[in-house]
């Protein structure tokens, strides 16, 4: 089992949306539909915790590698996240990347939470800070309109490329 | 200990035109900002006004920048009596093209430390930008059940 007590919260995205549990739940974890707003990859994930995680390139590529941590639909989906795709990346601790889902109304309160287990930089915490809201924005797009989110993922600016090779050498978490 | 600050991004397939109308137009607030009438048309120098769904006045604060339709700023200060007296806190909006979307980033700042008004609005703006971004995109706003409390308090006479 993986211990995740180990995790500290780090970025909070909370989103609201017109739909369902099961219908976000399928947002979040059907490879066909991430496709749609999630840059175009897509989200491989064997259905049970422990079982593996995959974020897959829109050619096919392993861009992230991780393990489920919990799968409880339509209400709990959260896996390990090391970043392959991205030079350097991969050898940074993984993080915990949780969706938790819940009624609110006759909305659905959607809440991601990244996690880390070490002191990240901010300049590396801005990834996620500028990825998350292009993609859960999309997400909601798609689900209240049924039309696909056309957005590009952008590469790490220099000051995250830079803060990662730090890292690298200086291997805080240690 | 850091003073705490409030930042939400959003993407919205809209114009930032039609965005800044929907922040500013009392008749659109109404709509999706859970029945509020928020008007904040006017110069710097002029006031940010709400006005809560049983008529009761919530806000009446000074705009600090407006720069249709890429930057608005008003002071924020609650006028309801049951939440603590707190000096006003900052609101600013800039709305940037984003390949067909608007990107809205929502700052709030220069809270007190330790401010209950932060804490507050830490959970109603994802609820009111999310709900904007239904409205702009399908017509349609959510529904006001987000959070009880604030229901509750905009009731009230």
């Amino acid at each position: 089992m993986i211990d995740t007590a180990r995790f500290k919260p780090k970025t909070v995205y909370v989103i609201y949306i017109a739909s369902t549990p099961e219908k976000v739940w399928q947002a979040l974890t059907d490879s066909a539909f991430t496709r749609q707003y999630f840059f175009g990859f897509a989200v491989d994930a064997e259905p049970r915790v422990g079982g593996a995680f995959r974020l897959l390139a829109p050619d096919g590529r392993v861009h992230v590698r991780g393990k489920i941590v919990s799968w409880d639909p339509p209400r709990l989906f959260a896996s390990t996240w090391l970043v392959e795709g991205m030079q350097g990346y991969g050898e940074l601790p993984e993080c915990l990347v949780g969706y938790e889902i819940e009624r609110s109304g006759e909305a659905v309160k959607l809440t991601m939470t990244e996690s880390h287990s070490w002191e990240v930089p901010e300049e590396i915490l801005k990834g996620g800070q500028t990825g998350w809201p292009k993609i859960l924005s999309g997400l909601k797009s798609v689900l209240e309109t049924g039309k696909p989110v056309a957005m590009k993922m952008e590469g790490p600016p220099p000051d995250m490329t830079e803060a990662v090779k730090k890292a690298l050498v200086e291997k805080p978490w240690l | 200990m850091s003073k705490p600050k409030f930042v939400y991004v959003t993407y919205i397939r809209a114009t930032p035109e039609k965005v800044w109308e929907a922040l500013t137009k009392a008749n659109l607030t109404e709509k999706y900002w859970f029945g509020y009438r928020v008007s904040a048309e006017g110069k710097p120098g002029d006031y940010m006004t709400a006005v809560n769904p049983a008529g009761r006045q919530a806000h009446h604060d000074p705009i600090l920048e407006s720069d249709p339709p890429r930057r608005l700023v008003y002071a924020w200060k609650p006028l309801y009596k049951d939440l603590p007296q707190e000096p006003p806190s900052r609101v600013i909006f800039e709305l940037e093209p984003a390949k067909g979307q608007t990107r809205l980033i929502v700052t709030h700042d220069e809270f007190s430390e330790g401010s209950k008004i932060f804490e507050m609005i830490s959970k109603g703006w994802p609820a009111v930008l999310s709900s904007l971004k239904s409205f702009l995109e399908t017509g349609r706003g959510l529904e006001p059940s987000w959070n009880e409390e604030e229901t509750k308090r905009a009731v009230q006479a």
